[in-house]
């Protein structure tokens, strides 16, 4: 067999995107010591946004607008239950994520009850025919500008400092004079937008339409990808590349004739075994942010 | 403006914040359903009243609630020990798997024998699918939130893997299973009816889960594990233990779940099966408190507005999504009020003498005996 190495590295990049904008928005949130399990809600929310303000508007930058404002107000959503009333983390990010997906499913069919979604205006590739170069705008800049940005945000950045220190030691971040609640709230709409935006990709960028259930448990992977990165940049960006070149295998795999036998699902499961094989071998023993899941009131 | 902890809970604070919760999620939906073009006051009667007004509208909510009261207590068995299953849905489809095994390789036995086999493989396949998160917390202190969570998504692509190549349809050709053999039928709770004996199974466990829960010493040590697992672990209950046991049986009731529902409603295996029972199980817990009768109650609850929602998608037009978000906007509001409700909000500024008044203490969710410092009577 012809091994197409130049297609499944171009298509890992591709696949990889979403999952960088989102596991990079997850890093923000759980370094303020906020774990969002209304990450996959939120990409749900900034994809249907995102692919309605598009559709409507014929701009695919209006659509992109919309996405950042739907994960904005997502991440307030989860902030004002996480951070002011202090509900348990868990419960507040899967109902987020419930009610969200109900929430754009609800709208879908208001809005587009016709069943047949219009194709909007979407983002086209650079450098077309270009092989493994020819990517989307915003996988270039989730890999060139995004994550070394976030990189050097995180670690050298005041801001950056603040966030690591109200996701370590509220208490200590508190009497240095820190806003604990204003600086997690920053996280929380920061990366929600993010997450948005990664959600967006997927019917901005990729498809240039709405389908029911698009992001199919990609929040799930992300939330999986930044506990096995450590709560670290590159190695999420490098978690990310992990699981989309063993979905681009997957997909190549697929339509070889040696894998004939084997069944699709049991390849499309795959990347998720990955994770979980990942996690079960660098996993162990890891050390969560000091304030992880729990609520912060000044005493 | 400050927030401060309640020195003394009132008793009827709990149930007032419930009705403010639902006053709150009637107000908000209503703007969606306006939207949709229906009058929220209809749509509210058809959620909430119709479906419980004709004995046909009782037995539908009794059998839309019967896998959420399954789903419901499996979440709250293991959260209550502080273990965090987010897995249900995938130990629900393993469940039904599970059961499927027999139903179509065994399909001659006997009822008598079918059922207890079926229903058995059920808790197993459940309890299997479980196994794994669970094992990688105990052994590796790996977070079961993410790894439950990833098996949902596996166990769904199992169950399709499985309709698409051996047990397609025989004789249909669907991705859908043979139909089981005549013994693998749960029979209706009264003649006639769509109510099955999985109803009655899953009341069994939870009056079983609330004599366990309130009146025997394990009881009292999982509750412990789950209030206070340091102080718990210093008391010398063995929490990693417990963790890991209720994982298991959380599983397997999910599992089980999974298993009455082919066994009592469609008698084989579909890919719909599951319908997001198990993330819904997560909403039932939460709002019942992590109680059997709570869950009971939740899971009622919901039913009747899932019967309602479809109801209403056919009678006003309305699309049955619309179920999906009452019900998640109906927890968030109670999570909220719940959380509220520890707190009062107070205006003005700090006394500038004397110290904090009996009551006024600034609250600390960390600080454990932040009430007792306080003085509390």
């Amino acid at each position: 067999m012809d091994f197409p190495l130049f297609a499944v590295l171009a298509a890992m990049f591709t696949i990889a995107t979403p999952l960088v904008w989102a596991a990079l928005g997850a890093v923000i949130n759980e370094r303020a010591g906020i774990l969002n399990l209304g990450i996959e809600g939120t990409m749900y929310a900034g994809a249907f946004c995102g692919f309605f303000a598009a559709a409507t508007s014929g701009s695919v930058w209006f659509g992109l607008a919309a996405a950042v404002i739907a994960g904005a107000l997502a991440g307030a959503l989860m902030g004002l239950l996480t951070v002011t009333l202090g509900v348990n983390q868990h419960v507040a990010g899967i109902g987020t994520t419930l009610l969200l997906v109900a929430a754009c499913n609800f709208a879908n069919r208001l809005l587009f009850s016709s069943g047949s979604q219009t194709i909007t205006a979407k983002f086209d590739r650079l450098f077309a025919g270009g092989g493994m170069l020819s990517q989307y705008p915003l996988t270039y800049v989730a890999f060139l500008l995004l994550a070394p940005a976030l990189w050097w945000v995180l670690r050298s950045s005041g801001f950056g400092l603040r966030l690591r220190a109200v996701g370590e030691n509220p208490e200590a971040a508190d009497a240095a004079g820190i806003p604990v609640a204003r600086t997690r709230y920053a996280a929380l709409i920061i990366g929600g937008a993010m997450m948005a935006i990664g959600g967006s990709f997927l019917t901005l960028s990729l498809l240039g339409t709405f389908t029911i259930d698009i992001v199919s448990g990609r929040g799930w992977i992300c939330i999986a990808l930044v506990i096995f990165a450590r709560w670290k940049v590159w190695p999420a960006v490098a978690g990310a590349l992990l699981f989309a070149v063993t979905d681009a295998l997957q997909l190549q795999l697929a339509i070889s004739p040696l894998f004939s036998g084997v069944p699709n699902e049991l390849l499309i499961a795959f990347p998720y075994l990955v994770v979980i094989a990942a996690l079960a071998i660098w996993g162990r023993g890891i050390r969560y942010p000091g304030a992880y899941l729990k609520p912060y009131r000044r005493a | 403006m400050r927030i401060l902890l309640r020195a003394r809970e009132s008793r009827w604070l709990a149930p007032a914040a419930v009705l403010i919760a639902v006053a709150i999620t009637l107000l908000i939906t209503a703007g969606p359903i306006r939207l949709a073009g229906a009058n929220p006051v209809a749509a509210y009667e058809r959620y909430l009243v119709t479906p419980l007004s004709t004995l046909n509208g009782v037995t539908e909510v009794l059998l839309a609630s019967t896998p959420l009261i399954f789903t419901g207590l499996a979440v709250a068995i293991a959260f209550r020990v502080g273990y965090y299953n987010i897995g249900a849905e995938g130990q629900f489809l393993a469940g039904a798997i599970a059961a499927t095994v027999p139903g179509l390789y065994l399909p001659d036995l006997p009822a008598a024998l079918a059922l207890p086999l079926a229903l058995g493989a059920g808790f197993i396949g459940g309890a299997v699918w479980a196994f794994l998160p669970a094992w990688l917390k105990r052994h590796a202190k790996i977070d079961e939130v993410v790894t439950t969570l990833l098996l949902n998504p596996v166990a769904l692509l199992l169950v399709q893997g499985l309709l698409n190549g051996p047990w397609r349809n025989s004789a249909s050709g669907f991705p859908d299973s043979d139909t089981y053999g005549p013994g693998y039928t749960l029979p209706p709770v009264t003649d006639g009816s769509r109510v099955h004996w999985g109803l009655i199974i899953a009341l069994i466990l939870v009056a079983g889960t609330w004599i366990v829960m309130s009146f025997t010493p394990l009881g009292l040590r999982l509750r412990a594990a789950g209030q206070a697992p340091a102080a718990a672990q210093f008391s010398g209950i063995p929490v990693a233990r417990l963790q890991w046991r209720c994982a298991l049986i959380s599983g397997g009731i999910a599992g089980m779940g999974g298993a009455s529902q082919v066994l009592g409603v469609q008698h084989q295996l579909t890919a719909g099966i599951s319908n997001g029972y198990g993330y819904t199980g997560i909403v039932v817990a939460t709002l019942g408190a992590l109680t059997a009768g709570g869950v009971l109650l939740v899971a009622l609850l919901l039913g009747t507005i899932a019967v309602g929602a479809q109801n209403a998608s056919i009678s006003l037009q309305l699309p049955t999504q619309m179920g999906a978000i009452v019900s998640s906007t109906l927890l968030l509001a109670v999570v909220s009020l719940m959380a509220l409700r520890r707190y009062r909000v107070v205006f003005g500024r700090r006394r500038p003498s004397g110290g904090p008044s009996l009551d006024e203490t600034v609250a600390t969710a960390s600080e454990p005996d932040a009430a007792a410092k306080v003085g509390v009577r």
